[in-house]
């Protein structure tokens, strides 16, 4: 019994023991397996996990550039930046955006437009970014916010500079505005290989000059390693490579003439364009109606948007040089000096104007009923008679009068620092086959060119173009290429660089006959159809008017024009320069709907001109909206 | 003269009765790794590092307390401490505080303590003390009932919910099983029962612990929620390479990545701070703790004291594989402390009274055995 036991016993302690050595073999065995796991964790993926790490703890923070200063001539600040604190919300890390905004407008005000504009930003933007729910928050905003940020994951309060526009919508065209960077500016940006410079970037340069010198003005992006914590919060600075601030610009424009050309033109739709003969510098340059900038600024919101981009007026179309207008009578005086200088024309050869010319059947009439009688050159620029350019054109012949045009820069981008601009249309037997499809379609008809002449038909040229023109007349055949930047400062190392004048070419030209189209520009001004804005004026000066009809009218028919509606009255136009001897000043205004071009553009033209030159607004003017009244004999008489 | 010499002498002496200097050594060193640890990551925190090493004083203390106490004695207390652990956990279940949305703490006057962990003594206890009593001739009714008595708080500590511990305790119900010889084919059975009740259980779980054991699977599939705590321990693990980033320069740790980083999680702390290296020497200390665990079973006086010594020690492995292989990414995220290192009193004592009772049974091994 007792052995029995002990053998009992002793068999009880084997099994034990056994059953001990299983389990110390499977705890071996167990971390045996841990051990593996380590060593293909720290051993066979170390890397991995290290990078992983680093990228945990390191965060690579751009700092954006301050943006350069846009300036005018004599130093104001056209284009600024102003510090200003902005809620902002990072989508990633917010899991119910729409309970978030809902939530966040408890504490400060968010307004339909708000969430509107976010909601717009939110479809447009690159992802991963934090966008603005509230700009310019008040200091009482920021603390409330402040102390209830702990509910808000993935809302931030930033201070972020923005862009101002102290003028407004003054030269709002030649200033344009920044906007938040778009999927497809992000896609250029990376072919340009810029990427890299914008990651600190929320706005890029949309419009005029901030799209135009957008690389001048943006500087140099700096970067700040941080180290930072799983939070998010920056610990300390690891490295730091400080923001370059990007350049200012100043520009030929003087916005205080600026100001008196667009104060000209009223309420009335059109643009102007001024520039100094002797270096192609934009003096002033007008689109009416224009549009403030400023609202562009932090997202425009989808309601002003619509706004400006549904107005029949088109306020965001740069009439400057996207506009395309027949030049009417004011391509008179250079057909009249293609003319002379192919001789073609004399300045003493005569017509008999009975008040049409007659080709194939078809009558072409002047504005003037009954004609001019007997008309020279210099009276067919004085009074503007159509039927002498009629059968001037005719004389010439299409290829003569496009070859001519050509050399002063029509139909043909005067590559002014700006983006945007129309080529207009040169017409000639050429262009139309380019133009084009049907056979029929592409040849040139000879009775078309008559109405070239007096700048119609197909003539469409950019107010741009135009004033290039009449610089280009007024500095003897020289053509400059128009800009708008004066000069580029760096401010870090104080470098300045000109903008140097660009001769685009010499047009030849004999010095008598130059001479002559300046005397008959002189003569509208003195005696001819710019008389009357031009009287009293206290230097000399040539201009020529002009009258570009919007719809055809048919033969016979006569312009009425109380009867048609005012989308399809006659364009006034006016170009000009001064003074006539050595002229400072050249420019073309077109004045969209109004009505006749002496009338209504020259006077505007007038304005702007005793400014420039005398530094004040002209004593004895019609107002500037001109009062709707039957025109008198001598308006009809002119275009 | 003599007698002011002797007495710290004779003091030394009588306080070193009894305790098993290889396994004082082998905790002291884990514990002593955790402290090292714990101050890496407890910068922001100084004041629990001087806590802790009040736990360790405390947890010291009891464990030469138990020490003190032969096997008998505990045996004859066994069905006490059973009951009494049944009584905290039913009295936890109806009054104990709520900390993050789990009722395990019970307040005794000034200190609170999860109730749970007397469990994970009483369980092996209670089961040892069972078996001893019919140890001539156990069949299988007898391993059923001990089934049962184990199921009872391992139900209750589930219910909390605390599915790690829960799981802790239902395995030293089993070593004690196994130990105390249960057949291959009940403990295959056995098995089958605890995998066919896995479903059921899946339903009863909450959605936080499924999220957990789905999130292991795939960690990324909730990078920020459930999976964060996996990738960002797995991260400081393998990044830490074999020699590790060095000790207090843990970017994950001291940037605050690692989740828990004092008490569940602070083995990736460890791992990134001495890298491979550190994870041999700590799996070594491990594995020679359970050796000398098994060793004091193998050698214990009676079927008592050998269940009991076996189950603690397999006790003390299973901490230490579920918790490094939870951060190293092969097991789910559940509340086990690593053993000796982990920040946290309550785990500290309970390990030190473990290792106390060890050292009782390994000085009380040759009593019986005429």
């Amino acid at each position: 019994m007792r052995i029995a036991e002990l053998k009992d016993h002793q068999r009880e302690l084997y099994y034990f023991q056994l059953r001990v050595g299983i389990a110390g073999i499977a705890v071996l065995l167990a971390f045996g397996l841990l051990l593996a796991r380590l060593a293909y964790l720290q051993v066979v993926q170390h890397d991995t996990y290290a990078a992983k790490a680093e990228e945990n703890r390191i965060s690579i923070v751009p700092i954006a550039p301050n943006r350069g200063l846009i300036l005018d001539r004599n130093g104001v600040v056209l284009a600024r930046n102003y510090s200003a604190y902005t809620l902002e919300i990072l989508p990633a890390k917010v899991r119910d955006l729409e309970r978030t905004i809902q939530e966040l407008a408890e504490i400060v005000e968010v307004q339909p437009k708000d969430r509107a504009r976010f909601r717009k930003l939110l479809a447009e933007t690159r992802n991963a970014e934090s966008l603005p729910i509230r700009t310019r928050l008040s200091d009482e905003e920021v603390a409330r916010f402040a102390a209830n940020r702990y509910r808000f994951p993935g809302v931030e309060i930033k201070a972020r500079l923005f862009r101002q526009y102290p003028h407004g919508g003054l030269a709002s065209h030649v200033v344009g505005y920044i906007g938040r960077i778009s999927a497809r500016d992000q896609e250029r940006l990376a072919e340009a290989g810029l990427d890299s410079n914008y990651r600190g970037t929320d706005f890029i340069g949309k419009a005029g000059l901030e799209a135009s010198y957008q690389h001048e003005l943006h500087g140099v992006t700096g970067f700040e390693q941080v180290e930072i914590d799983a939070a998010g919060r920056g610990i300390r600075t690891l490295a730091r490579s400080p923001a370059k601030a990007g350049n200012n610009v100043t520009l030929s424009l003087d916005i205080r003439l600026q100001e008196v050309a667009e104060g000209a033109f009223g309420a009335r739709r059109g643009a102007l364009v001024a520039l100094d003969p002797s270096s192609g510098g934009v003096l002033a340059f007008v689109s009416k109606p224009g549009f403030d900038p400023n609202l562009f600024v932090d997202g425009i919101d989808p309601q002003s948007w619509e706004g400006l981009n549904n107005s029949p007026d088109r306020p965001l179309n740069n009439r400057a040089i996207a506009g395309v207008y027949p030049p009417g009578s004011t391509f008179k005086p250079f057909m009249a000096l293609a003319a002379l200088e192919l001789g073609k024309r004399r300045p003493s050869s005569t017509i008999q104007d009975p008040g049409y010319f007659e080709f194939g059947g078809r009558r072409f009439h002047d504005s003037k009923r009954g004609g001019h009688g007997t008309v020279d050159l210099y009276q067919s620029i004085v009074k503007s008679s159509d039927t002498y350019y009629y059968m001037l054109a005719n004389d010439m012949g299409i290829d003569a009068i496009a070859g001519f045009m050509q050399r002063f820069g029509f139909g043909a981008k005067s590559g002014i620092d700006l983006e945007g601009e129309a080529t207009g249309v040169l017409p000639s037997p050429e262009w139309k086959l380019k133009r084009f499809r049907r056979p029929e379609q592409q040849k040139w008809y000879a009775g078309e060119t008559i109405s070239i002449g007096v700048g119609q038909g197909y003539n469409a040229y950019t107010p741009m173009q135009l004033a290039l023109a009449v610089a280009t007349l007024a500095a003897n055949g020289s053509m400059y290429r128009p800009h708008l930047v004066a000069h580029v400062d760096n401010l870090r190392s104080g470098e300045r660089r000109h903008v140097e004048p660009v001769l685009v070419r010499r047009v030849a030209l004999k010095d008598e006959n130059l001479e002559f189209i300046r005397r008959a520009m002189a003569g509208v001004n003195r005696e001819g159809t710019g008389a009357r804005a031009f009287a009293g004026a206290q230097y000399s000066s040539g201009g020529k008017t002009g009258t570009a009809q919007v719809i055809g009218l048919k033969e016979g028919e006569k312009y009425d024009e109380k009867k048609i509606a005012e989308r399809f009255k006659d364009h006034a136009l006016f170009i000009a320069f001064a003074p006539l001897e050595s002229p400072k000043i050249a420019l073309a205004v077109v004045v969209e709907n109004s009505g006749f071009g002496a009338r209504f553009a020259a006077p505007i033209a007038r304005i702007v001109l005793d400014y420039y030159l005398l530094g004040r607004l002209p004593e004895s003017m019609p107002g500037r909206a001109a009062p709707e009244e039957e025109p008198d004999d001598e308006e009809r008489e002119g275009d | 003269m003599e007698l002011a010499q002797l007495a710290p002498r004779r003091l030394a002496a009588r306080l070193a009765e009894g305790i098993d200097g290889t396994l004082l050594a082998i905790a002291l060193a884990l514990a002593a790794i955790g402290l090292a640890t714990l101050y890496s990551a407890s910068q922001d925190d100084a004041a629990r590092l001087t806590a802790q090493l009040a736990n360790l004083a405390f947890a010291l203390a009891a464990m030469w307390l138990a020490a003190q106490v032969p096997p008998q004695t505990l045996m004859r207390f066994a069905p006490a401490a059973y009951l009494a652990g049944i009584a905290l956990l039913v009295a936890v279940a109806l009054a104990g505080d709520v900390v993050n949305g789990a009722r395990r703490w019970l307040h005794l006057g000034v200190v609170r303590f999860q109730p749970s962990e007397v469990m994970k003594l009483a369980l092996p206890l209670m089961l040892a003390w069972y078996f001893h009593k019919n140890e001539a001739a156990l069949k299988l009714r007898d391993f059923a009932l001990g089934a049962l008595l184990a199921a009872v708080p391992v139900a209750l500590i589930a219910r909390q919910p605390d599915l790690g511990t829960a799981a802790l305790v239902a395995a030293v119900g089993v070593y004690v099983l196994f130990f105390a010889g249960i057949g291959w084919k009940p403990l295959a059975a056995l098995a089958l029962l605890v995998l066919a009740s896995l479903p059921p259980l899946w339903g009863l779980l909450h959605e936080y612990q499924r999220k957990r054991i789905l999130t292991l699977l795939d960690p990324t599939q909730d990078p920020l929620g459930a999976g964060y705590h996996t990738i960002q321990s797995t991260i400081a693990v393998g990044s830490g390479g074999i020699g590790g980033k060095g000790w207090l320069h843990g970017t994950q740790a001291h940037l605050e990545f690692i989740p828990e980083r004092h008490t569940d999680f602070i083995f990736a702390v460890y791992a990134e701070e001495f890298g491979l290296a550190g994870g041999v020497v700590l799996l070594a200390l491990y594995v020679a703790l359970v050796a000398r665990g098994l060793m004091i079973a193998a050698n214990a006086a009676t079927f008592f004291a050998r269940l009991l010594a076996a189950s603690i020690t397999l006790m003390l492995f299973t901490y230490a594989f579920v918790n490094i292989g939870m951060v190293s990414g092969i097991l789910p995220v559940v509340g086990v402390p690593l053993p000796f290192v982990s920040y946290g009193g309550s785990a500290l004592a309970t390990l030190f009274i473990g290792i106390g009772i060890l050292m009782s049974i390994h000085q009380h091994r040759k009593l019986v055995q005429t």
